[in-house]
């Protein structure tokens, strides 16, 4: 819809639609993603207290449940983020426009327009969107390590994973001083770059050679809540009969 | 003031309704001071809310909303009481309508003005509400018209803008009267500007008539509008056992229902605190209760329906909703709800016996809060149980959210006790008109006779 807005100063550039895939087969729960996006996006820190009463932000989290019955049983897991719908519910509910679809498939998130109605986290069925419940604080010393290519987001705005849309940006500033397209896997979100295991990848679903479009079509990928008619960007990878090889 | 000669019926209805603003004793005093305290203290609440941010409340993620759009939907709901009596009675002709207009009226305007304030006290950030207006700016910016809340935030302006004129017209002649015969000097002050000039010729008296009859028409789409709308807040999403068609007709029906029960009660309170039993008589109530029972059964079959439905479909999720409603920690509340809004009710308004005026005030009282158990059974069940049970959680209310709730309440009835101060609380021309009609007089008379008397 904007598209030719926000390309006009590069006429000729590739349309990137940024997406991830998650192998399921390989997490191990470990929350180094966690702790990469804390300190990639200056997340604030909720403390037990608040995060008991619900109000800790975590813009990935490992969800952990269990399959079979007792003692035959497996532990699996699960990373959730924000899936970057296609058709994101939370966008049309914002009287605002504070969050959108932006050209490149992201649901950008515009802080500074946030008015706070939270509408948006209550559409959201991955009830993955955060609120900002108090102007953060950081214990000392961990406000010297602040990511200064990412915001420090006030009270009472919303927040959620944007796919460290600053390494986009910056992968695209240097693609374009050497007048090139952006390489496959040269933007590694915090999550990805992280993981141990190799469970999470990171490129551009337009383009069916990059790493996560073989990936996200090779067979064992699923989308959550894909009934609902959402089309999540964010791939999920199992075995087809994961689910029914308990134990 | 000069006493009038002969003591008729006409000069009666006069001095009757002009004497609750005219004599205050130490016990409005008294009501208003606690009154305005809570009110206050409800201020200072959301003060301290503002400053700390929203850690202070008990909202949480997932319950995004909970008791400031429980409160602010039911100050909606109550403030359909004006539209529907007095549009719909005026429409039709209903002659019993006359002494309880105005009440009804000041109510839609009071509760909305109250209401209004709680999506504002609800925002990550208040200061800048007016962001979802479409206004010009160096911005480049410019409101969704896709979301709902912006649909929520044009209608309740149009409706209060609405109902603003819809009370303020028809009460111009009794300014008038006011202006006429009240010699306290800001209070004259007051009249005279509020009256603009009204002189009570059979021109003004025409156009009066004309748009009065026209508002009362225009006034009831907008209403049915507001409380579609509001529905829709929660109809248009994904949310378990919120995306559903019946919201619009549903919150419409709760929203009268509501309406007639606060309408009530107000009455009730009213006729005993300044003496107008001559004025509001058991017919009042007993067309109202009936009214109220006709809504009551009305608003069993949505609720039968919204739950039947879904546990007909039997989907994870909206199950899980309905179990938290039904038999989950959510439970008492809402059962709670069904005692208040129909069982005790219902056969209290049924019976001709029990449908007298303390019967059908015990009834409001019961369904006014019910009602707003009613709200909050909708808003928060469905939060407290998102799609993904790893996201499922619990709400409890702050003292924060308490107080501000509290005060809301506290707030209303004190705006309404100082409405009924400033203005005639019952309509003087309306009622005289009235007594001439019933007399097989033309109201033209009557609206002479007003002009002819001597003022002051």
């Amino acid at each position: 819809m904007q598209e030719h807005n926000e390309h006009a100063a590069q006429p000729e550039s590739r349309k990137y639609r940024w997406g991830m895939v998650i192998d399921l087969d390989r997490c191990t729960g470990c929350q180094a993603c966690v702790v990469a996006c804390h300190a990639e996006n200056n997340i604030p820190i909720a403390g037990e207290v608040e995060t008991y009463r619900g109000h800790a932000t975590n813009w990935i989290h490992v969800e952990r449940y269990f399959e079979g019955e007792y003692p035959h049983i497996k532990t699996r897991f699960i990373p959730v983020l924000c899936q970057q719908c296609d058709s994101a519910p939370c966008e049309p509910v914002c009287p605002v426009y504070a969050t959108y679809k932006n050209p490149e498939g992201i649901n950008a998130m515009i802080y500074n327009r946030c008015v706070g109605t939270r509408y948006c986290a209550n559409n959201c069925p991955y009830t993955v969107r955060y609120f900002n419940w108090w102007d953060p604080v950081w214990p000392e010393p961990l406000p010297q390590q602040l990511n200064p290519d990412s915001p420090v987001r006030m009270k009472g705005v919303m927040e959620k994973c944007n796919f460290c849309s600053q390494r986009i940006t910056r992968a695209r500033d240097h693609a374009e001083d050497e007048n090139r397209d952006i390489r496959d896997g040269e933007i590694k979100p915090a999550c990805v770059q992280s993981c141990p295991t190799n469970a999470m990848y990171f490129g551009d679903l337009a383009d069916p050679e990059t790493e996560v479009s073989r990936r996200a079509h090779g067979g064992r990928g699923y989308k959550l809540l894909e009934e609902l008619g959402t089309q999540p960007r964010v791939i999920y990878l199992k075995e087809e009969d994961w689910s029914g090889k308990a134990g | 003031m000069a006493k009038p000669v002969e003591d008729s019926i006409d000069t009666r209805i006069t001095r009757d309704l002009m004497r609750p603003m005219l004599m205050t004793g130490w016990r409005f005093h008294v009501t208003a001071g606690i009154l305005t305290l809570i009110a206050l203290f409800g201020f200072a609440a959301w003060g301290y809310q503002i400053k700390e941010g929203m850690w202070v409340i008990g909202k949480n993620r997932p319950v995004m909303w909970a008791l400031y759009i429980t409160t602010f939907v039911f100050w909606l709901g109550i403030s359909m009481a004006g539209t529907l009596i007095s549009g719909i009675l005026r429409n039709t002709g209903a002659e019993w309508r006359r002494p309880i207009t105005r009440c009804a009226e000041a109510i839609t305007v009071l509760a909305l003005s109250v209401g209004g304030l709680f999506p504002i006290i609800h925002l990550g950030r208040p200061e800048v509400f007016y962001w979802l207006s479409p206004y010009p700016n160096t911005m480049q910016l410019w409101p969704n018209f896709r979301s709902p809340l912006l649909w929520d935030f044009m209608a309740i302006n149009t409706y209060l803008v609405g109902s603003l004129i819809y009370l303020y017209l028809p009460m111009i002649p009794d300014i008038a009267i006011m202006r006429d015969r009240v010699e306290v000097p800001w209070r004259r002050r007051l009249y005279t500007i509020l009256a603009l000039g009204w002189r009570g010729t059979l021109l003004q008296w025409d156009r009066l008539e004309r748009a009065v009859s026209m508002l009362a028409v225009m006034i009831i789409p907008v209403a049915a509008f507001v409380h579609t709308i509001v529905g829709w807040d929660f109809g248009m999403t994904l949310t378990p056992m919120w995306k559903s068609t019946m919201f619009g007709p549903y919150f419409v029906v709760g929203a009268i229902f509501s309406g007639i029960a606060s309408l009530i009660v107000a009455m009730v309170i009213i006729r005993k605190m300044y003496h107008l039993e001559e004025y509001l008589r058991p017919i009042h109530f007993d067309h109202l209760g009936v009214l109220l029972a006709t809504m009551c059964g009305i608003w069993l079959y949505f609720q039968f329906a919204e739950n039947l439905t879904a546990w007909y479909g039997n989907t994870p999720e909206e199950m899980a909703v309905l179990w938290y409603k039904l038999k989950g920690p959510f439970a008492p509340l809402y059962w709670a709800m069904v005692f208040c809004c129909f069982i005790i009710p219902m056969p209290i308004l049924a019976h001709r016996r029990t449908r007298t005026i303390g019967g059908t005030c015990f009834a409001s009282i019961l369904i006014v809060i019910g009602m707003w158990l009613e709200r909050l059974s909708i808003v928060v069940p469905s939060l407290v149980r998102p799609r993904f049970p790893n996201a499922w959680g619990s709400y409890t209310p702050t003292w924060v959210e308490i107080a501000i709730v509290a005060g809301s309440f506290a707030g209303f009835i004190l705006l309404y006790l100082i409405f009924s101060k400033v203005f005639p609380i019952i309509s003087i021309w309306e009622m005289r008109e009235g007594y001439h009609l019933e007399r097989g007089g033309h109201a033209v008379e009557s609206h002479l006779e007003i002009a002819k008397e001597p003022a002051r």
